[in-house]
């Protein structure tokens, strides 16, 4: 086999495990087995299914975006590379024992956490984030008992991120635009019961900080059944700034503005309204309704007032951002700033000397923080699987000795075919609702139709 | 048969892309071929290019053309195209997705830049 070939070759295989079977997991795979010919790839992931957010992030209604997992695939099955799925980094490995196992360890295992507001009331039960709301209709294990109430007219995200935006149209969306979608169908069930008319999307800052891409807010626009509302006062004085600005922000400015000043001249006969509001800094919550700080901008910083504005919220989406978490105690994790401290992917020692910890790397969204779309995460990735083959190349590594790789001696481990058997499942599962596919939520039913 | 040869052969459109460090991959496509096909058709050795296979959702298809090949091209960008290539790196002026470019008789011999998206070291 090709493995044996590989033990009994006279220079030691290159033994690289990935941690995280998300995008910047696969792109790195990618790179690294194409680059370095004798090298052996092996992806732990935590979950017995593979992608990370694009099966559990990406909205459901983006099935387009999701065309990556057709690439990923291809690297999967990789004559030299092996997933190992249901194995955790931190509860069934320890980063020490995958570094004895591997010459060369790269986290990529994502932000599963979310920032909090720290107001008080932010722990009752109609405060919940987008993150787990997104995880909710995505059906990600676990996820899937959050029973957000959506009995009331409105709802209050703060943020005004995409993913905030994600959100705000999963909830505006006519139903039959989703049935055909992967959406779970308990999350399908409760947005046919949803009563929820107005989406307030707040932000801090002013239009042209806003934090959402010109597509996304263009798909808001032109959403059946719903009426984007703006503020004019939002906007005083924007319009006379829009020449300078650099492309990107120009054009979403122009879109913003044209359809502000459409707003005053065309009647709707929307039932559902999206409200971006800006200009808003949180400052309490209160049962159906929150309460926020009238800001002012300051050399582009949000600064509060002493006016206040109240906005109705029968339910409040957390939208400000996610955060990652230490997975094991040997990782240099920046708690603050809640991603592992390194330097262009190299991880620094855990002993705070700024130095580089030769053969442990970071990519993606673990490494820099959780911003950006798949293009940066892909580049990313790249960039630091690039590095693993230079620091392989000068000997900044020791790859003289051979390593092991995993044993998976647990029988509950998924290989690639048994998330094949998944995912042909969930395939035909879906075929029957007309459906691309119907998500397995329990972990404990992936294991049984994956045969382990 | 000749004659099919002959219409076959005037069917070819050769497209050179040059990488960001210079050196040129030099292909073809036929009339009527995006230039993503023609990236896929020859495996042309790109790096994550067309990751959303031409559903105008990535713009890892971003290509640079000459100011004279680009306004030759018969269809200007749509909203849509804009709005993905607004996310690209090094965007340019002469920018397009190349998914959204068809190819035409007259573009034989186009040469096209691909940006260094790779090296693009955003792990900072
Ligand atoms: C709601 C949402 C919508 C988005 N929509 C888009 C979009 O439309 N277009 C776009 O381009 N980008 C989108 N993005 C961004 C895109 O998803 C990210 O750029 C990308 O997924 C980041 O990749 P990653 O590999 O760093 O992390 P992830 O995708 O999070 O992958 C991390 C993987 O690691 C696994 N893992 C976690 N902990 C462990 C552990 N202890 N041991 C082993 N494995 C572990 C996880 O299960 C997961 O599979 C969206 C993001 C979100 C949050
Ligand atoms: S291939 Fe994704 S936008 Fe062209």
């Amino acid at each position: 086999s090709v493995r044996q070939q590989i033990i009994q070759s006279a220079t030691p295989t290159k033994r690289i495990c990935i941690v995280g079977a998300g995008p910047a997991g696969f792109y790195a795979a990618q790179y690294l087995l194409k680059n370095l010919s004798d090298c052996v790839v092996d992806i732990v992931e935590k979950l017995p299914v593979p992608f990370g957010l694009v099966r559990f992030g990406v909205a459901p209604d983006h099935p387009e975006v999701k065309n990556v997992i057709n690439t990923f695939t291809k690297t999967a099955e990789h004559p030299r590379l092996r997933f190992f799925g249901n194995v955790a980094l931190g509860t069934d490995v320890s980063l020490q024992g995958l570094r004895n196992q591997y010459h060369a360890v790269l986290l990529t295992y994502g932000s599963d956490q979310d920032r909090e507001l720290q107001l008080e009331n932010e722990q009752q039960s109609h405060v919940i984030s987008a993150r787990k709301f997104v995880a909710w209709y995505n059906g990600l294990p676990g996820a899937d008992n959050l029973e957000p109430d959506l009995s009331g007219r409105d709802v209050t995200i703060v943020g005004q991120g995409n993913v905030a935006v994600d959100v705000a149209r999963m909830l505006l969306s006519p139903l039959d635009a989703l049935r055909s979608t992967d959406t779970t169908e308990y999350a399908l069930e409760a947005l046919s019961r949803s009563q929820v008319e107005r989406v307030h999307l707040v932000g801090r800052r002013g239009p042209l900080q806003a934090a959402f891409t010109i597509k996304e807010l263009r798909e808001m626009l032109k959403l059946p059944n719903v009426q984007t509302r703006w503020r004019s006062d939002d906007f005083s004085g924007i319009a006379n700034q829009v020449e300078q600005l650099p492309r990107p922000r120009k054009r979403l400015t122009e879109l913003m503005l044209k359809s502000l000043n459409d707003q005053e001249k065309l009647s709707s006969s929307a039932s559902k309204q999206f409200l971006p509001i800006f200009l808003r800094a949180p400052k309490s919550i209160t049962e159906g309704e929150m309460e926020f700080s009238v800001t002012e901008l300051q050399q582009d910083a949000a600064v509060p007032t002493a006016a206040i504005e109240r906005l109705p919220a029968n339910l409040i989406l957390r939208s400000i951002g996610y955060k990652s978490s230490c997975a094991d105690a040997d990782i240099s994790f920046d708690a603050r700033r809640g991603h592992v401290r390194n330097r262009e992917g190299r991880v620094l020692k855990v002993d705070a000397s700024d130095s580089v910890d030769a053969g442990l790397y970071v990519a993606g969204w673990l490494g820099t923080g959780p911003t950006g779309v798949i293009l940066t995460t892909m580049s990313g990735a790249f960039a630091v699987a690039k590095n693993i083959c230079e620091d392989m190349a000068a000997n900044a590594l020791d790859t003289s000795t051979s390593k092991p790789g995993f044993e998976a001696d647990d029988k509950r481990v998924v290989t690639w075919d048994g998330w094949r058997r998944i995912n042909d499942f969930e395939i035909e599962t879906g075929k029957a609702k007309g459906k691309p596919r119907e998500k397995i939520v329990s972990i404990a039913e992936m294991l049984r139709v994956a045969g382990v | 048969f000749s004659l099919g040869l002959a219409l076959r052969q005037q069917d070819v459109v050769n497209v050179t892309f040059v990488r960001a460090n210079g050196t040129k991959i030099k292909t073809s496509g036929k009339v009527g071929d995006s230039l993503l096909d023609v990236v896929v058709n020859n495996n042309v050795d790109l790096d994550g290019f067309g990751a959303c296979e031409g559903t105008l959702t990535c713009s890892t298809c971003h290509l640079i053309f000459k100011t004279d090949d680009f306004e030759k091209l018969p269809d200007k960008p749509g909203d849509e195209e804009l709005d993905m290539l607004d996310l690209a790196y090094e965007l340019t002026d002469t920018s397009r997705l190349g998914c959204q470019i068809t190819l035409s008789k007259d573009m034989d011999g186009l040469e096209v830049q691909v940006p260094s998206t790779i090296n693009d070291a955003r792990a900072a």
